[in-house]
């Protein structure tokens, strides 16, 4: 009994310390160093001038796209929670398919976003159809 | 004993011990005119803002002001430095005394209507706050003016090498108070200098 206790509570103290731990910690860095400039620290991105990541639609329902955005930029007019932006984004052609995809799965579980996982061979799915 | 006199005396003597609260220091360079040393000011400058008017130190006579210096497609650290600026504006939206003024430092792809647009998707005021362009060494000399670095160089990513700082000026043209654009921390400190200085004009 008393090591059937003495078990529950060290299981118990394990899931919680994993759900203290932040998922995607490289996801979490590169973004810092390529992305939060512009998109800020809080995903919230400049008002107007440069779109949102946290709690965005676009981000939602464009996911085969984010991969494409990323390495080789955008310059379309889009349309993010209902506001229009033009300012164009460069690429980041530096960034691995895998780093790629630990930025994604990060924002998409970064500020409160719920937006699902993506796996790498979705992502290089993705690049190799928006290849030019 | 005058018992009311008394109390009126203490009350007088408490209000006096209120600690005053410090004017801030001139931080300009001093310099000498006719043999005696004087703080310098900002220089006479003219530039053209956001809705294609003339913006010169005429523009701010009267008034302190912010100043910094920024470009649209900056990828560094511009856009923290915005959204640290929109933090002043929003906070002194109502104090006539204050204006805030970014320049360019990329004239060749910031024109005017370039300018109008990025003002107008902040949703700012254009008397309030000027975005400026010109004569490109004209704005980096005047950088030098307000304890800001800039110079063009091609090898770093912005192809820009600057110092982004936020700069205090009084009436009178002297720099009050300067902060680090973009460290929050350091901007919030730096919104306590401005209300000090509103406090004075
Ligand atoms: C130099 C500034 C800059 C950097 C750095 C930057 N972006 Fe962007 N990003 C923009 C701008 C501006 C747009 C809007 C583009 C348009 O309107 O066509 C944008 C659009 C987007 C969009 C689509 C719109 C939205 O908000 O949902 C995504 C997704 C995105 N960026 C992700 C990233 C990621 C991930 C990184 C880092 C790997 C990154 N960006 C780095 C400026 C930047």
């Amino acid at each position: 009994m008393r090591s059937k206790l003495i078990l529950f509570l060290f299981s118990a103290a394990l899931t919680l310390v994993n759900c203290e731990r932040k998922p995607y910690r490289q996801g979490e860095i590169l973004y810092q160093n390529f992305c939060a400039n512009c998109h800020m620290d809080d995903g919230s991105g400049l008002a107007g001038n440069i779109p949102p990541l946290a709690q965005a639609d676009y981000v939602r329902q464009n996911q085969e796209r984010l991969a494409c955005i990323i390495r080789y930029g955008i310059e379309e007019e889009i349309v993010v929670n209902g506001k229009a932006y033009s300012n164009p984004m460069a690429a980041i052609p530096e960034l691995s398919e895998f780093e790629i995809a630990n930025i994604i799965n990060y924002i998409n579980q970064a500020w409160g976003n719920d937006y699902g996982y993506v796996p790498v061979k979705e992502i290089r799915k993705s690049l190799e159809e928006c290849k030019k | 004993m005058n018992w009311p006199l008394l109390a009126f005396m203490t009350v007088l003597i408490l209000l006096g011990c209120k600690p005053e609260e410090k004017p801030l220091p001139i931080l300009s360079k001093k310099e000498e005119v006719n043999g005696e040393m004087v703080y310098q000011q900002i220089p006479d400058f003219a530039f053209i803002g956001q809705d294609s008017n003339r913006v010169s130190n005429a523009t701010f006579a009267g008034k302190a002001y912010v100043a910094d210096f920024f470009f649209t497609s900056c990828p560094t650290i511009c856009p923290v430095m915005t959204r640290n600026m929109l933090k002043i504006y929003e906070r002194f939206q109502d104090s006539a005394e204050l204006l805030l003024l970014s320049h360019t430092i990329d004239p060749k792809r910031d024109s005017v209507g370039r300018l109008a647009q990025y003002a107008r998707n902040l949703g700012v005021r254009s008397g309030k706050w000027f975005f400026v362009t010109g004569d490109k060494d004209e704005i980096y000399a005047i950088a030098d003016d307000y304890f800001n670095v800039v110079i063009e160089d091609p090898t770093l990513p912005d192809g820009f090498d600057h110092s982004g700082r936020f700069v205090l000026v009084d009436p009178q043209r002297h720099i009050r108070a300067y902060c680090q654009g973009t460290d929050s921390v350091a901007v919030k400190k730096f919104m306590e200098d401005i209300e000090t200085l509103l406090d004075e004009i």
